[in-house]
């Protein structure tokens, strides 16, 4: 049961500051610590985790990081057939869970994408999109250092996620501790392109990173048919 | 009387050129950013001095290119909303050349970064008489959720323009106006004007 405590601790500790909102753009009440925040990250990130990850791509074997995203790609699908169930879409969860038997069984444990060679697509489902799909609204944005943009409905969602993830079997803590920061260095170097482009576009790169995160997260609840936009102010 | 050779070579290459324009401006839309990309990523493919980095031929090849299939004035127009209209001729003039410049910066940093992706164009459905469609492509990336790039174009005299691009479902205009709408609303048209003239001053991002 103590299992049980953190995500629902944490999901009530969201939506308590959710209730201190303070007037400005609907969509991002805290704003201003929310800005706070952005600026944390920005050293954060360019001294330690952009580096750390950099390293990673060019020192590490690339069978070795393959093997690593594949892993938690594997468990990505998982999750993204449960939420493909939560939302009835059963051909979806169908293709997530056949790729996630045949990669755990076959794959060694996920270390090997066999699925994809076999030509079963990959679904992208998360807890934040059933959520939404069920109507809840996203509540305000969030932007978390070392994790990037969110909301409070899509956090709640991370924090089910990761809180339930099957690297908790693992009985070795220091095994355990090694695969998550693993999963952190594995996911910042996916994004090793995308920072260097978003300094040339951006005028405000927090303003850029908030509506990107908001417009892709509303496309990927909708399933790339988002309602057309209001016109806003 | 019999035209001398070297003229009648001249008329039939101006006939030639004549039809090849008239054959452009028809062009449909999505056969016309399958031909755009496909020459814009063989160039980027093939020639050295992209492959070494050099920006100034990569801008080069996004101002000679890509370039003339855009049209800036509606993309900024868009961008800037409700506010476009509180601009006079002479900002918006500005603003559509300082807007522009940011792309194609942005852009040539793009392609800068092109790897050997595949590009997937998925069959256009709209109706022949339409003069507004979306051209829908893939991008696919081995062992990666595919990227959709979706181009919004309008029909115009010279052909179908590229206003809008929505990759991954992220649209380009309406994550500008985000951006316009708060420097409008600190400093005014004109502080927007001077925001983008600076940014394109800076020097370029690695």
């Amino acid at each position: 049961m103590i299992r049980l405590r953190l995500p629902a601790l944490l999901a009530a500790a969201l939506l308590l500051s959710a209730c201190a909102s303070t007037p400005g753009r609907p969509y991002d009440p805290f704003e201003a610590s929310n800005r706070v925040m952005y600026a944390i990250n920005d050293p954060l990130d360019k001294y330690i985790a952009k580096p750390i990850a950099q390293a990673w791509v060019d020192y590490v074997p690339s069978f070795i990081r393959t093997g690593a995203s594949n892993y938690f790609n594997n468990i990505d699908d998982l999750f993204s057939g449960i939420n493909g169930l939560l939302q009835g879409k059963l051909d979806k969860a169908g293709d997530d869970f056949g790729r996630v038997m045949i990669n755990t069984g076959f794959g060694f444990l996920g270390l090997i994408d066999i699925a994809s060679e076999a030509g079963i697509p990959r679904g992208n489902e998360d807890f934040g999109q059933t959520f939404g799909y069920w109507g809840i609204p996203q509540g305000p944005y969030l932007f978390i250092p070392l994790w990037g943009p969110s909301t409070v409905r899509d956090g709640t969602g991370s924090i089910l996620r990761y809180w339930y993830t099957p690297t908790q079997l693992i009985p070795d803590v220091a095994v355990r501790n090694v695969i998550y920061g693993i999963g952190a260095i594995d996911a910042r170097a996916q994004a090793l392109g995308a920072t260097s482009l978003l300094e040339q576009a951006s005028i405000d790169p927090y303003t850029f990173v908030r509506r990107s995160y908001l417009q892709r997260r509303e496309y990927l609840v909708y399933d790339g048919k988002p309602p057309p936009e209001k016109e806003e102010e | 009387m019999r035209f001398p050779i070297s003229l009648s070579r001249v008329v039939a290459g101006l006939c030639f050129a004549v039809a090849a324009s008239v054959a452009l401006a028809q062009e449909a839309p999505d056969a016309l950013v399958k031909r755009v990309a496909g020459e814009v990523l063989q160039i980027i493919k093939t020639d050295p001095k992209v492959q070494a980095g050099d920006q100034q031929r990569i801008r080069e090849v996004v101002e000679s290119k890509l370039l003339p299939y855009f049209d800036f004035e509606r993309i900024t127009a868009l961008a800037m909303g409700r506010n476009w209209r509180q601009a006079s001729p002479e900002q918006q003039k500005q603003l559509v050349d300082q807007f522009r410049a940011l792309l194609v910066r942005t852009y040539s940093g793009a392609l800068a970064q092109y790897r050997d992706q595949v590009m997937d164009y998925k069959p256009l459905r709209a109706d022949a008489n339409a003069t507004d469609v979306t051209v829908r492509t893939e991008v696919i990336r081995q062992g990666q959720q595919p990227v959709q790039i979706d181009y919004s174009m309008t029909k115009s005299p010279s052909g179908w323009k590229v206003y809008d691009v929505i990759v991954g479902g992220v649209s380009l205009v309406t994550n500008y106006r985000d951006e316009f709408t708060e420097q409008i609303k600190s400093g005014g048209i004109d502080g927007l004007i001077k925001t983008l003239n600076a940014k394109n001053q800076g020097a370029p991002a690695k």
